[in-house]
């Protein structure tokens, strides 16, 4: 691979080729009108005066870069996303900064710059502001980005998971696991006969149209690291209540089932990114999932459990009710994921 | 004995009297639904649907699990009838009004752990697990001998994941990892000898635990490295074989048990025919089974059955429920794999202390792949973990929550001892799935 087929450390320099790059690959792929301004901050105008504002931060270092149904472009824009949706903000700006390792071929960088620019699309959102960064060979892996994003509220109050109720429903917006098991079959080189692929999606439109239904609705979470017993596990514990998840209602691909059982993961502790968690009050939980599956992103989406009153001193506050009727604690991860020995 | 038969279970079974190794029609849940494909319960080759997860295979249907519930309680009903009018010769010595039942297998502790069956169960059942978790029976001295060689240069250990986190005498791998040492994880042995082959600068020595389960895949591993003549790869063995343990756990009279849940995965390698001296030796009913919830509770009905049988005079015989995968003569080409690179030796296991001829040690022809005899190690002198009790635990002595570590001093991020850690260990089990407060 020839030099000009792949970053050098003169692309984060300050130098005539660091310009270039962001001419071409960034400006010209994603760039908004204020990230075309070029000044060293963008001046965000907001459509209604509005006292709050949503603001979160990410950072993505996923590898491989590309994995079946997505790439670490479409990762960073989803996921800074749809954390501003949990709040129940529309989501309007991003920021997006590389640090990118010295010999990245350019042919990747255009692919995750064309494919932020996909989602930002997708996800109505404008990248505003940005940052290049190049450390030598050897101290990153290929490329990292972070993102933050800015949304505002307009007909909603900020939600938070400390309002979950007894009496609330559990919908999940689809099929459990599936980023994770495609990350995981990618790294290792499982080579699944199947087609499992990563759900990675921004989720602002799914939270809007549950909204629209439901507008009682309690929070939204995305079931990210940790997976669906992180995010119970808090919820849970924010709103001092207990809850309990169906495991016959979840919904789960037989293929990312098989591949989790095999692994030794556990189905609830897997990482998901295009999926949304909502609680909401019993009254309207038939037209939230109802909102839900019309979107393109929630068409599995269902019904998983329940919130009931607070656990009793010294009991787990998350749990699932399994098909014969027993039930076990749900359980939050420890440590890393490893694989099972036989 | 016919309200009890197996044919009153499923609808469409030809109707014949129960035997004691009879649950072929009970394993068989498709014939009830669909169609049996070869090995048609995992359609990991049907991604396309979205399906719950209860309908991912019959082995998991609930129907079937609930008429299983309700044939274990009839006959522990009638067990208990029958302890109640025996002489007390044929009642379990220390255990007179609870069924023991040890399951052997760390798998099985997990799955029961995970569908809960534990409380599904009539009270009077007391399942117990053994020492059936590879991580967990891998004695202090031998996790000692991995990490020293964690301090030899240029050296990798290629290691299965579970063993990352298990307290050594002074540290564990993951520690070692942490301060620098090259530690891999590998999901197959094969994974290592790859490993080894991109790092000709590197020593890597693959880590070999488990029982005779993952036993022949590391010899075929092993034989590959040989024929490759990879000067960079070599072995240590932790390996450990199942029958010779519950040999040495059938002579603790503390046990007092009433049936052993035989492991399904071993079974797989080793047939029927390595259990026969529990049933010649000890008259101990003992059924093989699977991993699924109607795997494992149509195992315990048969071993109910025996129990049973027992109680009326009978002789016992090893049971199979889990015909879909275990034969009579196991799997001869693995077993010979393991026998062409691998002979016996005694070995400490954790919790039962040496075993003779349990461990499974490097035939002297390989012994240029022996880590041991490549490179000289530096152990440091083995000191248990204070108060830990998982060699009871593993012995089935005590439940897990019965140690006073257990949950307050003793947690999988804070583990104590091997149980706690190992995604097949009884107290991580119970831990994690709450079994305690269920």
């Amino acid at each position: 691979m020839s030099v000009s087929e792949q970053i050098v450390m003169a692309h984060g320099s300050g130098s005539t080729m660091m310009r270039e790059l962001i001419d071409e690959y960034f400006l010209s792929v994603y760039g908004s009108a204020e990230l075309a301004q070029g000044n060293d901050s963008a001046c965000l105008k907001l459509a209604t005066p509005t006292t709050e504002l949503a603001f979160t931060t990410d950072s993505y270092v996923v590898t491989p870069l590309f994995f079946a149904g997505g790439d670490i472009g479409r990762l960073a824009v989803s996921g800074t996303v749809n954390d501003l949706a949990t709040s129940g903000a529309t989501p309007l700006y991003l920021s997006l900064a590389f640090i990118m390792e010295e010999g990245l071929p350019l042919s990747e960088l255009r692919l995750i710059c064309q494919s932020i620019a996909q989602t930002a699309a997708e996800a109505q959102v404008s990248i505003v502001t940005g940052d290049t960064k190049v450390v030598p060979r050897g101290k990153g892996d290929k490329v990292y980005i972070n993102t933050a994003g800015i949304g505002v509220f307009l007909s909603q109050r900020p939600l938070s998971g400390a309002n979950c109720q007894p009496g609330d429903k559990i919908l999940l917006s689809g099929t459990l696991g599936d980023h994770g098991i495609t990350i995981v079959s990618a790294r290792e080189n499982l080579n699944f006969s199947t087609n499992i692929v990563s759900d990675v999606a921004p989720l602002n439109h799914l939270v809007a149209k549950v909204l629209q239904a439901a507008p009682a609705t309690r929070c939204f979470r995305d079931p990210t690291r940790g997976g669906l017993a992180a995010t119970i596990n808090e919820l849970a514990a924010q709103s001092a209540t207990s809850m309990t998840i169906e495991e016959s209602l979840v919904p789960v691909n037989p293929a990312v089932q098989g591949a989790a059982e095999m692994l030794g993961y556990d189905i609830y502790q897997i990482a998901n990114e295009g999926k949304m968690v909502a609680i909401v009050p019993a009254e309207q939980a038939t037209a939230a999932l109802a909102a839900m599956r019309t979107d393109e992103h929630g068409k599995n989406a269902a019904i998983i459990g329940e919130v009931s009153g607070p656990p009793a001193s010294g009991l787990p506050a998350a749990w699932v009710r399994t098909p014969f009727g027993s039930t076990r604690v749900l359980d939050m991860l420890v440590g890393e994921q490893l694989p099972r020995i036989c | 004995m016919s309200d009890l038969s197996t044919d009153t279970l499923l609808p469409d079974s030809t109707r014949k009297p129960l035997q004691l190794d009879g649950y072929r029609e009970l394993q068989l849940p498709d014939s009830t639904r669909k169609p049996q494909q070869q090995d048609g319960y995992r359609e990991l080759q049907q991604p396309d649907s979205t399906r719950n997860t209860q309908q991912i295979d019959g082995y998991r249907d609930p129907q079937l699990v609930a008429r299983l519930l309700q044939r274990i309680e009839q006959l522990t009903e009638r067990i208990k009838a029958s302890q109640a009018t025996k002489l007390p010769a044929v009642q379990p010595a220390t255990h007179p009004s609870t069924l023991r039942l040890m399951e052997v297998c760390g798998t099985h502790t997990m799955a029961i752990a995970r569908y809960g069956l534990r409380s599904l169960l009539p009270p009077e059942i007391k399942l117990l697990s053994g020492p059936g978790c590879p991580v967990c029976v891998t004695a202090n001295s031998d996790i000692d001998r991995i990490i020293a060689l964690t301090r030899i240069d240029r050296l990798t250990v290629a290691i299965f994941g579970d063993m990352l986190r298990v307290p050594g005498s002074s540290t564990s791998l993951a520690e070692r990892r942490a301060a620098g040492a090259s530690v891999e994880v590998v999901y197959s042995p094969l994974d290592a000898l790859q490993f080894a082959k991109e790092h000709p600068e590197q020593q890597v020595v693959f880590i070999a635990v488990g029982f005779e389960t993952t036993a022949p895949i590391i010899a075929q591993t092993l034989l590959r490295a040989a024929e490759q003549r990879l000067a960079n790869f070599s072995l240590l063995s932790a390996l450990k074989q199942v029958p010779p343990a519950l040999a040495a756990l059938l002579q603790d009279p503390r046990l007092a048990l009433d049936g052993l849940i035989l492991p399904g995965h071993v079974s797989t390698i080793l047939g029927l025919q390595a259990y026969q001296f529990i049933a010649t030796d000890y008259q101990m009913p003992a059924v093989v089974t699977g991993f699924e919830p109607v795997d494992i509770l149509a195992g315990i009905t048969a071993l109910l059955e025996q129990v049973n049988a027992k109680q009326e005079g009978q002789v016992v015989a090893i049971g199979n429920a889990y015909h879909r995968a275990v034969r009579e003569n196991g799997n001869p080409e693995a077993q010979s794999s393991i026998q062409q690179v691998f002979a016996s030796q005694d070995s400490v296991w954790r919790g039962l202390g040496l075993i003779p001829q349990s461990g499974l040690a490097l035939r002297p022809e390989y012994r240029d792949y022996d880590a041991e005899q490549r490179f000289q190690l530096d152990v440091e002198p083995t000191v248990e973990p204070r108060g830990c009790r998982c060699g009871d635990v593993l012995r089935g002595i005590i439940t897990p929550p019965e140690c006073p570590h257990f949950g307050i001093s003793c947690t999988p991020s804070q583990p104590l001892g091997a149980c706690m850690v190992s995604s097949e260990g009884s107290c991580a089990a119970y831990y994690r799935y709450g079994i305690q407060f269920a």
